[in-house]
């Protein structure tokens, strides 16, 4: 077929332009010549010149004024003009040109033209940029063509078909029927087409959906007879028979069979046969066992189907293809909910995913081993999270710190481990972390008295070394001002001391108030830590003294303000400085849901420094714990503060526990109390061998329900190797989540809690089958109970 | 379904692109810089799919031209791939040993071709040979253009 020279010589003048604007000249020249020719009225080469506009418009440069000559060029009897007129169409005319609806009528004459090729011309342009109100005028056309006898066109139909229902929701109605009676081809571009139209009919409507599952039998029909037949020279690919109508077959099953059981059943021996015969060597088969994976774990699949496209995707971890592994930890993602056992299993290689090379595979990775962490492995994965941290991409840094945080919250074996691992991720990635870690961590460490000592010691050491990395900067800041008399006295039980002078602190503390690496907030913690120090070193308090006379006059508003504060705490108020200065009482954690808005009251809690914080994951309410900025009441105002700005608490005192010289801070809170707490009640299902399992539930919505189970040892030796499993009856889904440990020290040393989630659409009378199973002094022992009714919950159902 | 394909060179020129969703020529504009910074950016030996807002990419690099598919996030990337060979074998078959410049040469034929395997974003043809008998058809009518029409071989 000869090409069309004026354009290929066009093509070549403009690719031998050596700059731009020798690029832009030749294109300017050619477009006037380009106007000048469509300005004439009929000549040969007007199809070459559309060729020429359009290879321009690919270069980027306008070409709206060829739009009227695509609609002409449609309308002309040609076939070669009706070709590029047709594609120049779908390049340069979108539903917003008001041209396109200028062509409305020749596609219409063109989908009854007697020669296919035309009518193929018109059915993809429609397919392509067809705007809603050409789609609603040709439907009708389109659903005849689906029932003409021509292959060809039928398949073109059908997609066409499909961007209607996608453009006009309504129209599907129009197509089901045809769509029905096409499942019955042989050829196989139909029989695509086909799929691919019921898939989105189904998608659009439930009703029909509902219709469609008569189709399984069918289908299955078909997809067996792709997958056993022989070699067929015309649809193989490297073995597969047709894998894309294989692949589009699957789709159309899994929705078919999400939600259904005798759906799901229809097509179970199908998708065990496709995925032990499909040949995994190549990509293709690979397509295929990804899609059949994916459709196994969507439909309500037997368990040993189920465990096999988990090992499927085991398999696809291990392979060398990059691509292969990073989709199979996309499906574990998707799964590590459900069946997270399964995928805890494949947990070594997901860590090793973290050191490849590629930064999609490391991003599927982290997101994946967060998942898995767990209590049994949380010291050897935080291990292998920090290493990944020191070294990872920077867009991955701010998820991995915060990943890091939760798992540490939710899993620390000890307070150390816990405080060590914050202390460790703001050191390497202290510019990526949220803003409440810092309240989180100062909270935390309140909370560990027995570590006081050694923390500021650490951080003291750190601050020494680095002051560039600001969440830790405000944290040390704030711990040598609280603990600055443990800091100076020298010895530490737990890591090797620091020893300083009075006069090292206030230097240490003086250089982070002076940096220009020092944001604001830094700095108001530097300034209040040396306040703090003042009651707490004894010969060095006029430096102290000085240094807050000097920010008086500072620039920086909240700075001078503290100072001016700090000044009049000297000056004025000395005999209660050292109250005011005290140590600070143990913060209480706010629970992470509450806002703004439902807190309405302020809690001081009067307790101890040494109280253990309570356990924060089971209990559904907490009081709102707030420490109000006691300055600003001294001078008067009074203002709850935003759970969410507990920053504050670090330019704070607290209030003594006696209220003898803040006695009138205690008449301005002393009216409040915090709202009780009402524990959801328990019920004890299983006792025996000192082993008990208490389980206490909530409603959670119309269906939906959350049972904890806890489980406490009163034995004198420990229990390892705990595990819950739960059963239910089957119309009701359940979820157990990860347990948060999985071994029950002696003498009720800690409790095991786990939560599960049910979901009870048809409100059948809910009952639970829990098996327990543990080592105790090396022998296994294993016992089941059988709850029938549910604390809370009325018996005749939910 | 896909949205749209891409063809560009190791330079960032676009060879072909096809959208199967309605844009403005602005929104298309900004989606082909981002692509071929984004794709060539990527080192060699790197995974094929990337996540870029609610799509997923799937490129391959064939010689001097990448083939860039943005497709929907519950698409087989796998199949992307295939589909993306697939392409590949068919050009190859119709150019002979095709390549960049024959692309540039013949983009309208590209276009035809592409034509006749996908169609409002999904695939059309699964068989190679019919998609190839189709394009010699419509070539040999397109030659036959100044005579009258005659019927053509229809295709079960």
């Amino acid at each position: 077929m000869s090409p069309s020279v004026a354009l290929q010589e066009m093509i070549r003048a403009i690719r031998s332009a050596r700059t731009q604007c020798e690029e832009r000249g030749v294109i300017q020249r050619e477009c006037a010549a380009i106007r000048a020719q469509f300005r004439q009225t009929d000549n040969g080469g007007r199809s070459h010149n559309l060729a020429k506009l359009l290879y321009v418009h690919m270069l980027g440069y306008p070409a709206h004024f060829g739009q009227m000559e695509c609609v002409r060029m449609i309308a002309s009897p040609r076939y070669s003009e009706k070709r590029v007129g047709y594609l120049g169409a779908m390049m340069l005319l979108d539903e917003k040109q008001d041209a396109s609806l200028l062509i409305t009528n020749s596609i219409k004459n063109d989908l009854s033209h007697s020669n296919q090729y035309v009518q193929s011309l018109a059915l993809c342009t429609l397919a392509c940029m067809g705007s809603a109100e050409m789609c609603r005028d040709l439907a009708p056309e389109i659903d005849r063509l689906l029932r003409s006898s021509n292959s060809y066109i039928k398949k073109k139909a059908a997609l066409c078909a499909v961007h209607i229902v996608r453009k006009v929701r309504d129209l599907g109605e129009l197509f089901v029927p045809s769509a029905r009676s096409l499942l019955s081809e042989k050829n196989h571009g139909v029989l695509h087409g086909a799929v691919v139209l019921i898939t989105e009919l189904c998608g659009r409507s439930p009703e029909t959906l509902e219709r469609f599952r008569k189709t399984v039998p069918d289908l299955v029909q078909i997809m067996k007879g792709l997958v056993i037949s022989g070699y067929s020279p015309d649809h193989d690919v490297a073995g597969v028979s047709d894998p894309f109508l294989q692949v589009r077959i699957l789709r159309l099953l899994r929705i078919l069979g999400r939600n259904n059981e005798a759906a799901s059943d229809a097509m179970n021996d199908l998708l065990a046969q496709v995925a032990t015969n499909t040949d995994s060597t190549k990509t293709v088969g690979n397509a295929v066992l990804y899609e059949t994976v994916l459709t196994v774990l969507d439909i309500k699949s037997e368990s040993g189907l189920r465990v096999l496209a988990v090992n499927i995707l085991g398999r696809f971890l291990l392979n060398n293809d990059r691509n292969i592994r990073y989709i199979a930890m996309t499906s574990l993602q998707k799964i590590v909910g459900t069946d997270h056992n399964a995928v805890q299993r494949h947990r070594g290689t997901i860590v090793d995913c973290l050191k490849d090379q590629d930064a999609s595979v490391k991003r599927r990775a982290l997101e994946l081993s967060l998942a898995l962490v767990s209590a049994s492995n949380i010291r050897s994965m935080m291990k292998e999270l920090l290493i990944f941290l020191s070294s990872c991409p920077p867009d991955l840094r701010a998820q991995a710190a915060s990943g890091i945080f939760n798992a540490a919250e939710r899993y620390a074996p000890s307070k150390r481990w816990h405080i060590d691992t914050i202390l460790h991720v703001l050191t390497t990635a202290g510019g990526d972390v949220r803003d409440e870690t810092v309240p989180n961590l100062i909270q935390l460490i309140t909370n560990t008295s027995e570590l006081h000592c050694y923390t500021v010691h650490k951080l003291y050491r750190a601050l020494l070394t680095d002051i560039s990395q600001q969440p830790l900067v405000q944290v040390a800041c704030w711990c040598i001002g609280e603990y600055g008399d443990l800091l100076l006295k020298g010895e530490c039980q737990e890591t090797e001391a620091v020893q300083a002078t009075e006069d090292d602190v206030l230097d240490a503390l003086e250089i982070v108030l002076q940096s220009h690496m020092s944001t604001p907030t830094t700095r108001g913690f530097a300034l209040t830590a040396t306040m703090k120090l003042s009651t707490r070193i004894t010969d060095n308090v006029d430096r102290i003294r000085s240094i807050v006379s000097i920010y008086g006059s500072c620039i920086d508003v909240e700075l001078q303000q503290r100072a001016v504060e700090y000044n009049a705490l000297f000056k004025k108020y000395d005999h209660m400085r050292a109250a005011v200065l005290e140590r600070m009482p143990v913060i209480q954690k706010n629970s992470l849901g509450q806002t703004n808005g439902e807190v309405s009251e302020e809690t001081i809690k009067e307790t101890q420094p040494g109280k253990v914080k309570q356990e924060e994951a089971a209990q559904p309410q907490q009081p709102a714990g707030q420490v109000v900025d006691l300055l600003d009441l001294l001078g008067g105002s009074q203002e709850p503060l935003a759970p969410s700005s507990l920053i504050s608490i670090t330019s704070s005192a607290p209030i003594t526990a006696t209220g003898s010289a803040g006695g009138d801070l205690l008449d301005l809170l002393g009216g409040l109390e915090p709202t009780p707490l009402t524990p959801a009640p328990a019920m004890t299902v299983y006792d025996k061998n000192g082993v008990t399992l208490t389980i206490s539930c909530e409603q959670q919505s119309d269906s939906g329900l959350t049972v904890m189970l806890t489980a406490s040892n009163s034995t004198d030796s420990d229990i390892s190797s705990f595990t819950l499993q739960a059963a239910v009856p089957k119309s009701v889904q359940l979820q157990m989540k990860a347990p948060s440990r999985d071994s029950l020290p002696a003498k009720g040393a800690a409790k095991l809690t786990q939560l599960v989630v049910l979901n009870n659409p048809n409100k059948v009378n809910l009952k639970m089958r829990i098996r327990v199973s543990y080592t105790s002094l090396g022998s296994v022992v294993q016992d089941t109970v059988q709850v029938d009714s549910f604390p809370g919950i009325s018996a005749a159902g939910l | 379904m896909m949205r749209f394909l891409l063809l560009f060179s190791r330079q960032g020129r676009l060879r072909l692109q096809k959208w199967f969703t309605a844009m403005s020529e602005r929104e298309r504009k900004k989606i082909i810089r981002e692509m071929t910074t984004m794709v060539l950016a990527r080192p060699a030996r790197t995974c094929n799919f990337l996540q870029w807002k609610d799509l997923k990419i799937v490129y391959k690099r064939y010689a001097s031209l990448y083939f860039c598919l943005g497709v929907d996030d519950g698409e087989n990337e796998l199949l992307a791939l295939e589909v993306i060979h697939r392409y590949v074998e068919l050009l190859d078959k119709y150019f002979g040993n095709v390549c960049e410049l024959d692309i540039i040469f013949n983009f309208e034929k590209a276009y035809f071709i592409l034509d006749e395997f996908l169609m409002g974003g999904e695939i059309q043809e699964t068989s190679k040979q019919i998609v190839n008998r189709a394009i010699e058809s419509s070539d040999m009518l397109q030659e036959d253009d100044h005579s009258e029409w005659y019927e053509v071989e229809l295709f079960g």
